[in-house]
């Protein structure tokens, strides 16, 4: 790619990715900048949630290389790389129904100093405070991805790799996620998206890569978009 | 019917202090297979294990049971860990049935090896000291040593249960429990959390081992004997549920004290009646979560 710079966080090149014995990702090849929104689009089984779960490292078999902040991640297991300073928020958001509201959002260890407090974490997300003793599987899907997306704010990653935090959500609330990630961009942590909603995307976005089959097909930034229109019609069908 | 009170409270008391082995013993269980999803059938031989450890640890190195009570459930348990490093983490993506074979095969290898080396008829440990005697209730008597086995526990049981509810420890393990590879990616070393949970619940065995010395002899096929029961109090209790074992553990001692009370014949089926009963109508067990 033309512009890899000093400031790359995240470095992904060749990441082929297995499950059991079917091949999912073909050489998947992007980078994510620090302070970027950078969005995977692509149709269903395109490889966008295996991408994030081999950044991850909870996918059987991944071969290539995955670097955050120039170091290799891919042989690490993943409570390694979480340590690293990436965190994930899976797209069935992954709160435990054995855990109430204030132990799935207290769950996640530190990995690093800076991240934000509970206070600042209710200030994004104030439904979570009125809803601390309640089971969390209890709650509703809005308020069940608000707990998800908040749980991982603490931690101190500054990577944040969010799985379709907008799918089956009302509007209003795809809104409040919105509003969200520009806050948490303005605030400097660098977010990689998955998304099939591509209109929400294009309120967020910096950037975006298109997956298609395993692999990376077109990339383009937010500036690009008009002139990109047709080529996102005929790879997304919307 | 007549009420012989004296008689029927020994009854219930020896119940209750059955239900104190079971209890310890169906939380053990419950604990590992939350976590591991191993139906661990050396528990048995686990417990018996914490029994011979205090009866070894007061011959070859003269520290008493209350040293025993400390000790022994962190040697077996450590032999616990070796276990799990060496077998059971190689069969945690496999059906349930490999996991219950390979410790239900381990059993019988511990067990044949104490009763070649220790024979079947039982090695005597004294009650300490501190414990001897009898307390007079009035409607009975009460051994000192009965009494502490019943209040131990009970502390141990719901140590257990406040550990594994109310703690920051206790969460990660619930989480792990549910849905250990996201749990991991949140960077938490679940493997060895694994570990450390079947060490504990093999502790938990040995701890009960311990206790029973003084009661039961110490003998290798101590542990066969039990551990049947225990796995109906655990069948009835519900898989994985830690409250379900403590209160079913201490609620069928009780049941079977009271059948030896009013119809003996029945008191060595009435749990596996039971047992029959919960699986038809509650097959998830009485505290279980349907799977």
């Amino acid at each position: 790619m033309l512009d890899r710079t000093q400031d790359t966080l995240l470095q992904i090149e060749d990441l082929h990715a297995w499950y059991g014995e079917s091949h999912i990702l073909h050489g998947v090849t992007f980078h994510v900048k620090t302070g970027e929104v950078v969005t995977l689009l692509g149709r269903n089984g395109a490889g966008k949630t295996t991408t994030l779960k081999s950044i991850m490292g909870i996918v059987g078999k991944r071969t290539g290389s995955v670097k955050f902040e120039a170091r290799e991640l891919i042989n690490l297991t993943s409570d390694t790389i979480a340590r690293a300073g990436l965190a994930f928020c899976p797209e069935e958001r992954g709160i435990f129904a054995s855990l109430d509201v204030e132990e799935n959002l207290m769950l996640p260890p530190q990995v690093r100093p800076g991240g934000l407090t509970r206070e600042q974490i209710f200030e994004l997300f104030p439904n979570l405070r009125e809803r601390l003793r309640s089971q969390g599987t209890k709650l509703s899907g809005g308020e069940q991805q608000m707990l998800a997306i908040g749980r991982i704010l603490r931690t101190g990653a500054r990577l944040l790799l969010l799985d379709e935090p907008t799918e089956g959500l009302a509007p209003v609330i795809i809104q409040q996620i919105g509003n969200t990630i520009r806050k948490l961009k303005e605030q400097g942590f660098t977010i990689l998206l998955v998304e099939q909603n591509f209109r929400f995307a294009s309120t967020v976005a910096d950037r975006y890569y298109i997956m298609e089959h395993g692999k990376v097909v077109e990339q383009f930034a937010n500036t690009e978009l008009d002139k990109k229109l047709e080529t996102l019609h005929e790879y997304l069908g919307v | 019917m007549e009420i012989n009170l004296p008689a029927l409270f020994g009854q219930l008391l020896i119940g209750l202090i059955n239900g104190s082995f079971y209890a310890l013993l169906s939380l053990g269980l419950a604990v590992i297979f939350g976590m591991l999803n191993i139906i661990n059938f050396a528990h048995g031989a686990q417990y018996m294990m914490g029994a011979f450890a205090a009866y070894f640890l007061l011959q070859f190195a003269g520290l008493n049971y209350w040293w025993a009570l400390v000790l022994a459930p962190v040697i077996v348990g450590g032999i616990g860990i070796v276990i799990e490093r060496a077998f059971l983490q190689w069969l945690y993506k496999l059906d349930h049935l490999y996991g219950l074979l390979l410790t239900f095969g381990l059993a019988l290898i511990i067990q044949g090896l104490f009763r070649h080396r220790y024979g079947s008829s039982g090695l005597p440990y004294q009650i300490p000291p501190q414990l001897t005697g009898v307390r007079d209730l009035g409607f009975t008597f009460l051994p000192n040593y009965r009494a502490w086995v019943i209040v131990f526990s009970l502390a141990v049981c719901f140590g257990t249960w406040f550990m594994i509810e109310k703690t920051r420890l206790g969460a990660y393990l619930r989480a792990a429990t549910e849905n250990p590879t996201l749990v991991r990616a949140f960077g938490i070393n679940v493997p060895r959390m694994i570990t450390l949970t079947y060490g504990f619940g093999v502790g938990l065995a040995a701890l009960a081992g311990v206790m029973a010395a003084p009661i039961y002899a110490v003998n290798p096929t101590m542990g066969a004997d039990l551990i049947i029961v225990v796995f109906a109090v655990v069948v009835i209790g519900g898989m994985g549920s830690i409250m379900g074992a403590i209160v079913t553990g201490f609620g069928l001692g009780v049941v079977e004290g009271l059948t030896k009370y009013f119809f003996p014949e029945a008191s060595n089926t009435v749990i596996f009646v039971i047992m029959v009963i919960v699986l038809v109508t509650r097959p998830a067990g009485l505290f279980g979560r349907a799977a």
